[in-house]
């Protein structure tokens, strides 16, 4: 089991997955968001290579342009 | 002690503020992008709290649509120019402060210029294309940029200090596909909600000015509206960002974002 902190709360998972497929498996459309792993921002060229492992912190921000 | 009479009597008592305090606002010159659903707040609150002088930048005329959130603009408003009816409103909130009006959109052409003459910029936009100009250019030009979105029950702000705090690229290293990102008129937008970052951003704007508290800098906060919560996300500046990385790729404003 790898436990993960997405948006300030712990989540489990069976086992690693990329950035891009973690998205898809709560339903986030990879465009809409922003993606911050450990308090950096990976680009997102690399989110389908990078996996996520056990402790990760994850901070999934939406794009929000409105005024 | 100050008096009913003073219009400035419940802020100058405040820690940290006095008349030294107001008399920094006084002197401040603060430019506000947009004067909708967040740049009503931020014009009232600013204008009420005695900045000395207030630009404004919208090239838009007062629709019905916008009159459940844009709270500047009135019925009698419709069809008039955006920036007239600011004006209007302010002058007669607080006729001791300069308004500065800039009927225009804001472009490569025109925007060093407009934010060349403000010591504080605070962004108020719609739409990407807008923010990312902006942004560019308060890097180039040094200047502080308060940074505040709102789209649905959703709100987000940060202030930009250059040289400091990571940018705005460091978040949103290029422009998304505009098409795909949900605007007001997709998924539409709260009035209320845009008050809140709204009045946030002013809050950041007058601390800015007078030197007090600290800003939201090397974090941004998001504010839920549906739970009524706020999150702070910690945030670095990138090595590798296009504009302040180590090895720029815009050294300077350009038109075409990348």
């Amino acid at each position: 089991m790898i436990v993960l902190t997405v948006n300030g709360k712990k989540t489990e998972i069976e086992k690693s997955v990329s950035i891009t497929d973690y998205l898809g498996t709560i339903g986030v459309n990879p465009k809409l968001v922003v993606v911050e792993l450990n308090y950096e921002i990976p680009d997102r060229e690399k989110w389908s290579e990078i996996m996520l492992s056990d402790g990760d912190n994850i901070e999934v921000l939406k794009f929000i342009g409105g005024g | 002690m100050f008096n009913e009479s003073y219009r400035y009597a419940r802020q100058v008592v405040l820690e940290g503020f006095g008349a030294e305090g107001q008399a920094k606002l006084q002197s401040s010159r603060i430019l506000v992008v947009g004067s909708g659903g967040l740049g009503s707040p931020i014009l009232l609150y600013l204008t009420a709290a005695g900045v000395g002088t207030v630009g404004i930048v919208d090239f838009d005329i007062v629709a019905p649509s916008n009159l459940n959130r844009q709270v500047l603009h009135f019925n009698g408003d419709l069809g008039k120019s955006k920036v007239e009816s600011a004006e209007t409103k302010l002058k007669d909130l607080n006729p001791e402060v300069n308004i500065i009006k800039f009927d225009t959109k804001l472009n490569i052409e025109n925007v060093e210029n407009i934010v060349g003459q403000f010591d504080i910029i605070i962004d108020a936009t719609d739409n990407f294309t807008s923010r990312y100009l902006i942004s560019d250019c308060c890097f180039f030009l040094k200047k502080p940029l308060v940074e505040g979105a709102a789209v649905g029950y959703d709100g987000i702000i940060m202030t930009i200090i250059p040289g400091k705090t990571p940018c705005y690229r460091c978040l949103y290293p290029s422009l998304p596909e505009d098409a795909s990102i949900p605007t007001s008129s997709d998924i539409g937008i709260l009035g209320a909600v845009a008050g809140v970052i709204g009045s946030m951003q002013a809050l950041e704007a007058i601390k800015l000015a007078i030197g007090v508290g600290e800003t939201i800098s090397g974090r941004i906060l998001t504010f839920d509206g549906l739970k009524s919560g706020f999150r702070e996300v910690n945030w670095k500046k990138r090595d590798n960002c296009h504009l302040c990385g180590k090895e720029p790729k815009l050294t300077k404003l350009s038109e075409g974002i990348t």
